[in-house]
């Protein structure tokens, strides 16, 4: 039976990808800052065919409970075979322009604190010498645009610690998966007019996301178009990319 | 996505709803009165699988609750599961029947939520061996702009109980559902297929057969006449004794746009149905096949509404008493053929004497028609009208859920119940269908 952390537990992404572990009767933690819907979904997860399911309450942003929320989950499952990190907000991009507090707060939530997490499993995982860890990044963090560009830099920040990460623990067969979802139909995303062809749910994305996993992946764009969409946004030269609102 | 556009499964009448979705059970009641102060009234909507007006709001916003879609219990041991009301039957069975459990009743398509299935009251093949689907609800939570958060059983706020029970989603909102389920010995059904050769047989066939089979029903071609008027293929089965449990991912396509007219009418319409009669017909016997083929034939091809173009289509469905059925059915399949249109293939169902807990459930014993009609504003309306008379007539009644057209006067005399519901309705709760049939 797999032995699944994963932060951020009650995100619609993440309950997806559990829903689906649970069919495979996999143990699984979850951590997270709602105490009740953690619960919910944990409760979702038993009826599903999940094996254990333990909570822990965490405010990824309290970097002090990063250790004991790990040592909790060890505790519980023993050893860790895949870790989702699937925690964050989307930035109120014009508050944060206003206020730089918001735009450090940010930054924390989705970049710092996730880099923190990983510095710590990196250690669990280097020394299980086993293991995937598969971290929810964003096509925002493939450009700089204006729209979004706070939440932008969390996520490349975060996508360059994948990378450098996966590399160390190749050695110790150890997989890093970044996942880069587009638009997907969430509650992060409720109140954004997003145009409806490119909009995927979370049950797409978690399929996708739990197939790469299973194959080894380093990286992913989910929905798939995503990745064309990008290269050609990736490839528009710099004197262009400024004069056009994304 | 705030911009979701929803519409019933008819898209008729043409409303699309705006829809706020609701992820968690908490807060449930804070956002019933937001939405109250900001639109003034709003409607739980479910799956949209309720053909005509009764899931649009007056107001056009409706709570979307398909995110309410956890799991909260199950006991295997006693089948008692409990669920929150945006969970479709479709996900309660991907669970259950590997573990033995099988929804009690089960309407047609299994793309209904929890909630929608309680606020209908549906019915299935097996009335008249196990009733509606509120028979079979334990329990249920049921959230009030009012702030107030009650418990809904047969043995706790009965009144509450009964008024959502069929209650058009008008009493609050369903939180969760605790059902009852029904234990089998396989994931497959024994199917015996009969042909009959018009509405004689097939009322003699089901008084006969019925009361031995856990299923029974019939599909009718309702565009043949003369001698053959009401001939179709009598479908009984059971569920295996043995086999393996197994819940079957059918193969799904998709309509993928719909056309700007309707590729249904009559010429397709008497090709097809004599078509499917006469395959039928060649292959009546013995069958046995998965659960799915049998009760949701037509969840095989997702969005098969579209079929019938952008101006979408208006099911007919109704019961008349057993006395009446057969004069009823008679006069009621002439006056389509009368009219030149005419349905896919017809729905016919004895319904058995198993009262509902609920005020304003549909079924009564007798027998029960389902028919689809293009839209044609003109051409329904003049034939709607003809056939409420004659349902009137023969005592019967119209099914709210697949209603887009009766009126308030035929509503309110066969469901003299309504004033009851309307007295514990949320007052931040109004569909069109409960503006249109007693509000005015």
């Amino acid at each position: 039976m797999k032995n699944i952390l994963i932060i951020g537990g009650s995100s619609a992404i993440a309950a997806a990808c559990a829903r689906e572990w649970a069919g495979e009767h996999a143990n699984l933690f979850l951590a997270g800052r709602h105490e009740t819907r953690l619960d919910a979904v944990a409760q979702d997860l038993r009826v599903r065919g999940a094996g254990q399911v333990g909570t822990y309450v965490l405010d990824v942003n309290d970097y002090p409970q990063h250790r004991p929320m790990l040592d909790a989950c060890l505790a519980e499952l023993g050893r860790i075979d895949i870790v989702l990190l699937a925690h964050g907000t989307l930035s109120d991009q014009s508050a944060c322009e206003r206020d730089p507090a918001a735009t450090v707060r940010e930054i924390s939530t989705n970049a710092l604190s996730t880099i923190a997490l990983l510095t710590l499993l990196a250690g669990t995982f280097e020394a299980q010498k086993s293991g995937s860890i598969a971290v929810i990044s964003s096509v925002a963090g493939d450009r700089g645009r204006p729209s979004n560009y706070v939440y932008g830099t969390a996520k490349a920040a975060v996508t360059t610690f994948c990378e450098g990460l996966r590399a160390r623990l190749f050695k110790f067969n150890v997989k890093v998966l970044t996942v880069k979802p587009g638009f997907v139909d969430t509650p992060m995303t409720a109140g954004l007019a997003l145009p409806a062809p490119l909009v995927a749910t979370p049950e797409r994305v978690a399929a996708d996301i739990v197939r790469a996993i299973e194959r080894g992946k380093d990286s992913i764009y989910t929905p798939w178009f995503w990745a064309q969409i990008m290269l050609v946004i990736r490839s528009l030269p710099g004197f262009v990319f400024k004069r056009i609102s994304l | 996505m705030s911009a979701s556009k929803l519409l019933s499964w008819g898209h008729y009448p043409y409303a699309p709803q705006a829809g706020h979705p609701l992820a968690w059970r908490e807060g449930i009641q804070a956002t019933l009165r937001e939405m109250g102060e900001r639109f003034g009234t709003t409607l739980p909507f479910g799956n949209g699988r309720s053909y005509g007006d009764s899931c649009l709001a007056a107001t056009d916003h409706v709570l979307s609750l398909r995110g309410l879609n956890r799991f909260i219990s199950a006991d295997w041991t006693t089948g008692v599961l409990r669920a929150e009301a945006g969970v479709t039957l479709g996900e309660v069975l991907a669970v259950a029947v590997p573990r033995g459990w099988m929804l009690a009743v089960t309407p047609g398509t299994q793309f209904v939520t929890l909630g929608g299935a309680l606020a209908n009251d549906v019915h299935g093949k097996n009335h008249h061996v196990r009733g509606t689907f509120g028979r079979h609800v334990r329990r249920f939570s049921l959230l009030r702009s009012d702030g107030a958060s009650h418990e809904c059983a047969p043995d706790e706020n009965l009144e509450l109980f009964r008024a959502s029970i069929g209650g058009l989603g008008l009493t609050g909102i369903i939180g969760w559902v605790e059902i009852q389920l029904m234990p089998v010995r396989s994931s497959r059904l024994t199917v015996h297929s009969r042909a009959f050769g018009n509405l004689d047989e097939f009322l003699a066939l089901s008084r006969e057969l019925d009361p031995q089979h856990e299923y029974g029903v019939a599909w009718i071609d309702c565009l043949a006449g003369g001698a053959a008027l009401g001939r179709g293929i009598y479908l009984s089965a059971d569920h295996a004794v043995d086999g393996e449990f197994a819940s079957h991912p059918k193969r799904v396509r998709t309509v993928p746009f719909a056309l700007p007219w309707s590729p249904v009418n009559r010429v397709t319409l008497k090709a097809f149905n004599a078509f499917y009669y006469r395959r039928q017909a060649a292959r009546a016997g013995r069958a046995e096949v998965d659960y799915a083929s049998y009760f949701y034939p037509l969840d095989g091809l997702l969005e098969w509404n579209r079929m019938y173009g952008r101006r979408g289509f208006q099911q007919y469905q109704f019961v008349v008493p057993e006395a009446a059925a057969r004069d009823a059915l008679h006069a009621f399949l002439r006056a389509i053929g009368a009219a030149g249109t005419g349905s896919f293939l017809a729905v016919l169902k004895r319904c058995g004497e198993l009262s509902s807990p609920g005020l304003l459930s549909f079924p009564m014993p007798g027998i029960s028609l389902a028919l689809d009609f293009p839209q044609h504003e003109a051409k329904n309306q003049a034939l709607f009208s003809r056939l409420d008379a004659i349902v009137r007539d023969a005592g019967g009644r119209l099914y709210p859920a697949k209603d887009a057209h009766m009126s308030g006067a035929d509503f309110r005399a066969a469901y003299p119940a309504w004033q009851a519901l309307e007295q514990l309705r949320d007052p931040a709760l109004m569909s069109r269908f409960w503006q249109r049939t007693t509000q005015q």
